[in-house]
């Protein structure tokens, strides 16, 4: 099997560039023979999509929502880091570099990361000159702010809407060329399986969700950008819509999945107020800059207001524990979120906890405020406020928000080279649903960089590579690999509507849910993962023979779009319970708790477990069967050492 | 506390729809809007009926995808919502509750609260954009933009594309989210090389998909989740004079 990093020799800073000048290029004149399937329409999808019709390419898009628009990427809201020093604060390509592997707790690869570093500068051009508004200075030049785990103030942002504004750039751009006629858009179709020729990515089979239609789509090559794969918790920040299903066909094809243990836990998010919830509402990170982090010093204060018989104001300075500038004085509050998420539920776990579960800590505007005035604060989080108000129906400017950790972004994905190619020729993997980047923990401002640098400046440039060797050689859909997909895809959807068991989808994933949270969630042990495989096996045999899908295939039927999404996470989270019980050691989000410092800190053991897990599947019958194959991290450039953020 | 309601059912486009009633006993004040109509599919899944089709994704009010007429008012009663935003709170016990599709030719029934807006999609590629490709773009403090055209940029370019405003409108027309695209990029110098043929294409687009004009009525103001200001319709309204008169960028076949 080819797995091969493809990292190009030569120094840090001129990897890519070497890179770049040793690519094969395809004629102009040739571009339009190619057709490209793009699957996904978020930031690296939408970005990808549009820049390869920009360069004479046939691009064929899809998207499950009704529209590109409505991608996850959306609701982004803090921000998107970029090196260009315009603060004269001292930023650099180095430093947002080291910045971010070290940030990964040293689990990615340092040649991709100084790539993506690199990158970073010209997205910020490209989306200016798309017109996204980002926040401005009075005389007209771009405002930055700083974030989670940076001493430099390095983040581009559109208020709370960063994601959004950036995703309709690229938005705006996939439309000129579906104008132009050289992207053809598919909404409301969802990708089922993956059809491969000679071993090579050749086409996709995709189930439109309007008329239930299978239809085959024949291409030169097949790009994934298809997010993460998060809402395997059930509970978390993901859209309902998000899953894993096109990535998890494509490694059941071959490809294999690296990392899956690694899972953001994102620690500013709305508690969960109740067993109806269907998902977390995130609260921005930037809100850390000037909110602060505190619960009761003592457990007798923090019952009083469990119980309703105290509020924050009742609290005296004296008596609050601000554990985050306590125990990370030169970070503070803006210390990564892997290590705020974890205090915050250490300070729970304490029983400090200051909702009616026991399970919030307050973020705290009231000293800002004071500071900066109320009309600082409301330019700045505004629209954060409301948002706040709105859920949980208390006002922010009064009151402290309570907030607690929820399940943010997946690291781990499909397996990629340097070129983003996954370990089957012709198909690519981008933005979230690749593992290349972010390490064990991706710091905050970093997910939309990737998806952009992924979509804008990559790919187009990777892809070219490989279609030039290959030449065009589309295949007919009427080819015997596109009918056996086809006929592999129906018959799992009539399975899965015949079997008329009596638990609804939406039950078994709630299920499902709490057993990935509470085993592979933010603390893990060897036992609790053991418990969990048991766990996850069970439930997916329950699955098969007691789910009750709604309707018929042939309508608009989420019973059934999500009973094929449920099915895929069933195998997957017991992937990642593999994943996490092989990983003895404890890095980012990561955490086992037989692997801390004696001040509860991340211990990595570099000596072992300096690798992405790339698993290659092989079987599934009453439990899953995968080979590990193990791909060295080397660093070549940076010192590993232990992370401190005090 | 106790909710009774009646949704509009409608398999799809081609057959008749009707109002079907539907009460649920505990619904909690906590919940959202949607999760009370998941509550509600659940038990339908569990009496063997075809649950309730409605569009949602993010839940956080941003994507766009949710939307439907509660009582007759998009989104529902509450100002400045998308229903996903909406919380039983807003609700009182035994309140009854009325459930349908935003009406408009322009956005044919998909299913149930489900309806096409495919339409808005293509009045963007229409024009909605700058024609720039990737790389080779400037650097980004090069073009400085004053801080309150950028701002007000920013407030069109919020808009979600629910379509709420066309819900709202006697007229049914789309003019609130078409302008607020040609507003968010004729503010800004990078979108002046293009702003006339812009708002021509963009509009003729509109009429083609059949969405009416606005007579200045206001509906869709004070519906939109985004709060998107009718000042946006005034400024393309403008765009498109300047344009008649000056002719500068205009297609030559549409003036």
């Amino acid at each position: 099997m080819n797995f091969e990093s493809k990292t190009p020799d030569g120094p840090l800073a001129e990897k890519w560039t070497l890179h770049k000048n040793q690519l094969k290029l395809v004629n102009p004149a040739n571009k339009r023979k190619f057709h490209i399937i793009m699957v996904g329409t978020g930031l690296a999808g939408g970005s990808a999509a549009a820049s390869l019709a920009e360069l004479g390419y046939n691009v064929t898009s899809f998207c499950f929502q009704d529209s590109p628009r409505r991608a996850h990427s959306i609701a982004a809201q803090g921000g998107i880091n970029a090196a260009k020093n315009y603060q004269n604060d001292g930023d650099s390509v180095w430093r947002l570099f080291y910045d971010t592997i070290k940030g990964g707790d040293y689990r990615s690869r340092e040649a991709n990361v100084y790539r993506l570093a690199e990158l970073s500068v010209n997205i910020i051009d490209q989306a200016v000159a798309q017109g996204v508004p980002f926040a401005r200075e009075y005389g007209g030049l771009l405002d930055n702010r700083s974030f989670g785990g940076a001493q430099v103030s390095r983040t581009f942002y559109s208020r709370g809407q960063t994601g959004q504004q950036l995703l309709l750039g690229c938005y705006q751009a996939l439309n000129r060329q579906i104008d132009a006629g050289k992207v053809k858009s598919y909404p409301r179709h969802e990708m089922l399986d993956l059809v491969l020729v000679d071993g090579k990515a050749k086409g996709i089979i995709a189930r439109d969700l309007v008329t239930g239609e299978i239809k085959p789509f024949s291409a030169d090559a097949v790009v994934l950008a298809t997010g993460g794969y998060g809402n395997v918790f059930y509970l978390s920040t993901n859209a309902k819509g998000s899953n894993a299903t096109a990535a998890w066909r494509a490694h059941k094809r071959g490809a294999l999945f690296a990392n899956p243990c690694y899972t953001q836990i994102h620690p500013t998010c709305i508690p969960v107020s109740g067993s109806y919830q269907s998902k977390l509402t995130l609260m921005s990170e930037s809100l850390r800059n000037d909110g602060r982090v505190w619960v009761p010093k003592s457990r007798e204060n923090a019952k009083a207001i469990q119980e309703g018989k105290k509020t924050a104001k009742d609290i005296a300075e004296e008596d609050r524990d601000y554990f985050l500038e306590r125990k990370y004085p030169s970070f503070g509050n803006l210390v990564p979120r892997d290590v705020a998420a974890r205090n915050i539920k250490e300070a729970c776990d304490d029983g400090r906890g200051v909702n009616k579960t026991g399970q919030a800590s307050f973020l705290d505007f009231k000293d800002a405020i004071a500071r900066l005035g109320k009309d600082v604060i409301s330019a700045r989080y505004g629209n954060l406020f409301e948002m706040y108000e709105k859920i949980t129906g208390d006002n922010p400017y009064e009151k402290p928000m309570k907030i607690y950790p929820a399940v943010h972004y997946t690291m781990g994905g499909l397996w990629v080279d340097y070129n983003l190619m996954t370990n089957i020729p012709g198909l690519y993997a981008i933005g979230e649903a690749n593992f290349s980047d972010h390490g064990a923990n991706r710091l905050g401002a970093s997910a939309l960089m990737q998806g952009l640098a992924d979509g804008y400046f990559i790919l187009p440039y990777t892809i070219g590579d490989y279609l030039a060797t290959e030449g065009t050689s589309k295949i007919d859909t009427s080819h015997e690999a596109f009918k056996s997909a086809i006929t592999g895809v129906l018959s799992k959807n009539e399975t899965l509507l015949g079997i008329r068991g009596n638990k609804s989808v939406d039950e078994f994933h709630r299920e499902l849910g709490l057993i990935v949270w509470d085993h592979i969630g933010m603390a893990r042990t060897a036992e609790g993962l053991g418990v969990s495989l048991v766990k996850i096996r069970e439930l997916r045999k329950e699955f098969w023979e007691n789910v009750k899908v709604a309707g018929t295939g042939d309508e608009l039927n989420e019973s059934l779009e999500k009973a094929n999404r449920v099915a895929d996470f069933m195998e997957l989270a017991e992937l990642m319970a593999k994943d996490a019980l092989h990983r003895d050691e404890s890095a980012g989000g990561h955490f086992r708790l037989e692997h801390q410092t004696e001040e509860g800190e991340a211990r990595r053991n570099d000596d072992e477990f300096t690798y992405a897990a790339a698993w290659e599947f092989e079987s599934l019958n009453s439990e899953g069967h995968w080979k590990l194959k193990k791909e060295k991290l080397e660093f070549e450039f940076v010192k590993l050492t232990q992370r401190s953020y005090k | 506390m106790k909710i009774s309601m009646e949704i509009w059912r409608q398999r799809n486009a081609r057959v008749k729809g009707k109002f079907e009633k539907y009460s649920l006993d505990e619904v909690s004040e906590d919940m959202s809007f949607l999760e009370m109509l998941d509550v509600l599919n659940e038990k339908l899944i569990k009496e063997n009926n075809d649950p309730v089709a409605f569009g949602h994704d993010c839940r956080e009010g941003i994507c766009g995808s949710c939307g439907f007429m509660i009582n007759g008012r998009a989104h529902g009663p509450q100002e400045a919502v998308a229903v996903c935003q909406l919380h039983m709170r807003t609700f009182r016990d035994g309140d009854h509750l009325v459930l349908e599709p935003w009406r408009s030719a322009a956005f044919p029934v998909i299913k149930d609260l489900v309806v096409d807006r495919a339409s808005f999609d293509r009045i963007q590629q229409r024009g909605g954009y700058i024609s720039v490709n990737t790389g080779a773009a400037p650097d980004a403090n090069a073009i400085p933009v004053p801080k309150d055209y950028s701002d007000e940029a920013f407030n069109a370019a919020a808009c979600i594309g629910c379509g709420a405003c066309v819900a709202a409108c006697p007229n049914g027309s789309a003019m609130l989210f078409t302008s607020a695209k040609v507003s968010h990029l004729a503010l800004l110098p990078q979108g002046h090389p293009e702003r006339y043929s812009r708002v021509v294409k963009m509009l003729n687009q509109h009429d083609e998909e059949g969405f009416g004009n606005c007579t200045n009525i206001g509906a869709c103001e004070a519906e939109c989740p985004k709060e998107i200001s009718i000042s946006h319709i005034a400024r393309m309204n403008r765009e498109f004079i300047a344009c008649k008169f000056s002719g500068i960028g205009a297609p030559a076949k549409d003036v």
